[in-house]
């Protein structure tokens, strides 16, 4: 079982990869939409290579009213 | 089609389509991959029918408020039908709203239905006003089976028996009241009546029929002004069928045009970008002797379709892109905001027609529409059948305030005759925007009047509903200004919010102000943010009620600073 840290680090990792960003330049608590430069449909995009992943699935509505990484990987560790 | 003119009621008129077209397939509702739903019209009758009569048992009267928050799904369509046939007025809420956002706006209008789906309803009954709501019935969609609700009811078990009574409505009682934006600021209710939905969908309708056999890809929000008539009302009394997506995630939205040969879809601008940028991608890795047939052909097409467009042809010249969209596209619509001409000439080049045009919700949804004969991209084209235009006060180029006057003006902003006396002036709908004819008819905009921006997502942001996330920044006094209406550019497009701020006296705007701006923008969502701030000295000019004189504080900024001295963010 992943603690709510490891999922935020493998999202951090993710998100850098998919997006081709440093993983050092993306932090916890960062805006994801600015951090990555992306728009709404753009994040929706990322949530496909979530769902690959983490073995899960994420319905539209989980990101709404997120903004940084932090909250979407609680979101995400909510449905591990 | 049902013939509209005889209805007197868009109750009428669903019920009507639901007899004609019975047999024809109505809704197909897809989540991911999966199909989970395919109804014809008869079998949507019957899936509402016992709603009504449910409603009915529980003494649903005519003229009750009912509000829906739901994402795109057969339940949003049968809801709202059984509201119509029960003789009620419909609500459409947004549901990417704030569940405070939504709260307010339920408590505004006084609703005393709601109807809304599990997640939603869970977010809601969370927030602190959720209890003081009015609200005597909540049903609740797709909740789990072990979860207790509480009060409030299971959609799918809320079902009444006995044959449900059709309860008439005039032409000019109220069919829905829409907010066209006002969350944590004033709120705008648009009073709509029946007639004003009956005549925006005839004149509609006129310009792009729909017919049995069209497949309607209903993206945009149910909520929204232009999909609950372009992808509901517009498509049902024309027996098309629509297809539902649950997800908006561009892989399954691209799988859904070619497994349900989808004919017809509305966009907003920001979807349109998206495929653009697709596209644009993938034609950069062609080799480059295809990269140059490509041109070549996109201008063959454009020479050959000049007058109108000819979907058959561009299937021939360009196979794979119209592969790619199914190979049924007839159109796509794009609407909610300012479209940017190199994009719709970039679909049009491509054989793939994107009809533009204006509207906005006080106007039930379309003033003007481009019917591409021939294609412009630099006009929103002619004023629909009915609806007329003009300019106030024009200059000397023939530009000025846009006023608009028919039948799908709205009645009046709920509970504000204030704000509705200045907007609706002698029957012309004040619109704020700005704009010109020109000498074939067509409407071309050019910026706005009014101190609001329109993202290019379609959503109205007006900036007296994003000041409140800035109360208590410690600073003397700060507003809120769309740029464009402090420094009016004769353009739309690149629209930007920014926050003026007069620093306490003597300190300056120190960095733990700054930073204190950047942390609460960030918590925004991304469409409200403020795109930049402007520090300014002297005192806000006021009211003897102490509200800011707004038009003459932009009026002095203007005097005294540029764009350049904004601090973007």
């Amino acid at each position: 079982m992943r603690t709510l840290e490891q999922t935020l680090e493998e999202l951090l990792d993710l998100a850098a990869s998919y997006f081709r960003l440093p993983r050092e330049r993306l932090s916890p608590d960062d805006d994801l939409f600015e951090t990555l430069r992306i728009d709404s449909l753009q994040a929706l995009e990322l949530l496909g290579r979530l769902e690959q992943h983490f073995q899960i699935e994420l319905p539209d509505y989980e990101l709404q009213g997120v903004t940084s990484f932090r909250a979407l990987a609680e979101r995400i560790h909510a449905r591990l | 089609m049902v013939e509209l003119e005889r209805c007197e009621s868009l109750g009428e008129a669903l019920r009507d389509a639901l007899e004609r077209w019975a047999e024809y397939t109505c809704l197909i509702e897809v989540d991911r991959e999966r199909e989970t739903c395919r109804l014809t019209y008869r079998q949507f009758r019957e899936r509402a029918l016992p709603l009504v009569s449910a409603l009915q048992q529980q003494d649903f009267a005519p003229g009750e408020r009912a509000a829906i928050i739901m994402t795109n799904q057969s339940k949003w369509l049968i809801s709202a039908y059984a509201v119509f046939h029960a003789g009620g007025v419909l609500v459409p809420l947004d549901y990417k709203l704030s569940p405070r956002e939504q709260i307010e706006l339920l408590r505004h209008v006084r609703a005393s239905v709601l109807i809304t789906e599990f997640p939603f309803w869970r977010a809601l009954r969370q927030e602190a006003g959720w209890v003081e709501l009015p609200l005597r019935l909540v049903l609740v969609t797709e909740a789990p089976p072990e979860v207790e609700l509480e009060g409030a009811r299971r959609w799918e078990e809320f079902r009444g028996d006995g044959e449900p009574r059709f309860v008439p409505r005039r032409r000019q009682d109220v069919a829905c009241i829409v907010y066209s934006s006002g969350t944590g600021g004033r709120p705008k209710g648009c009073v709509l009546t029946h007639e004003n939905y009956l005549e925006q969908c005839r004149s509609l309708t006129a310009i792009y029929p729909f017919s049995p056999g069209v497949r309607y890809l209903s993206i945009l929000p149910t909520n929204h002004a232009i999909d609950f008539m372009v992808g509901f009302i517009g498509p049902f009394v024309c027996g098309a069928t629509v297809v539902h997506l649950r997800t908006l995630r561009p892989e399954y939205i691209r799988d859904a045009f070619v497994r349900y040969q989808i004919t017809h879809a509305t966009v907003v601008p920001l979807i349109l970008k998206n495929l653009e940028r697709a596209l644009r991608e993938r034609f950069a890795v062609l080799p480059r002797h295809k990269r140059a047939l490509l041109q070549v052909l996109m201008r063959l097409n454009r020479w050959l379709t000049r007058r109108q467009p000819n979907v058959r042809l561009s299937r021939r010249l360009f196979p794979d892109v119209h592969r790619a969209f199914g190979g049924h596209l007839e159109m796509l619509i794009v609407g909610g905001a300012f479209t940017e001409p190199s994009t719709l000439q970039f679909f049009y080049d491509l054989g793939i027609p994107v009809a533009n045009g204006y509207g906005l919700t006080e106007a039930c949804t379309a003033v003007t529409v481009n019917d591409l004969k021939p294609f412009r991209a630099d006009t929103v084209g002619k004023p629909l059948p009915g609806v007329e235009v003009k300019i106030l006060d024009p200059d000397a180029d023939g530009i000025g305030e846009v006023a608009v006057r028919g039948k799908n003006v709205m009645s009046h902003y709920l509970d504000d005759p204030e704000l509705t006396a200045e907007t609706i002036v002698d029957g012309w709908l004040l619109t704020g925007d700005l704009g010109r004819i020109d000498e074939t008819g067509h409407l071309q905009l050019f910026g706005r009047k009014k101190n609001m921006i329109v993202t290019e997502g379609g959503k109205n942001i007006y900036p007296e509903d994003v000041e409140r996330f800035f109360d208590g920044l410690p600073v003397k006094e700060f507003c809120i200004f769309a740029a464009n209406y402090v420094w009016p550019e004769r353009r739309l497009g690149q629209e930007h919010l920014i926050l003026v701020v007069h620093p306490a006296p003597g300190e300056g705007l120190t960095e733990a102000v700054r930073q204190q701006i950047r942390e609460r923008n960030r918590r925004l969502p991304e469409y409200k943010r403020v795109h930049g701030y402007l520090v300014w000295e002297r005192d806000f000019p006021r009211t003897a009620s102490l509200k800011i004189k707004r038009t003459v504080l932009a009026e002095e900024i203007r005097a005294h600073r540029s764009r350049a001295d904004v601090q973007w963010l």
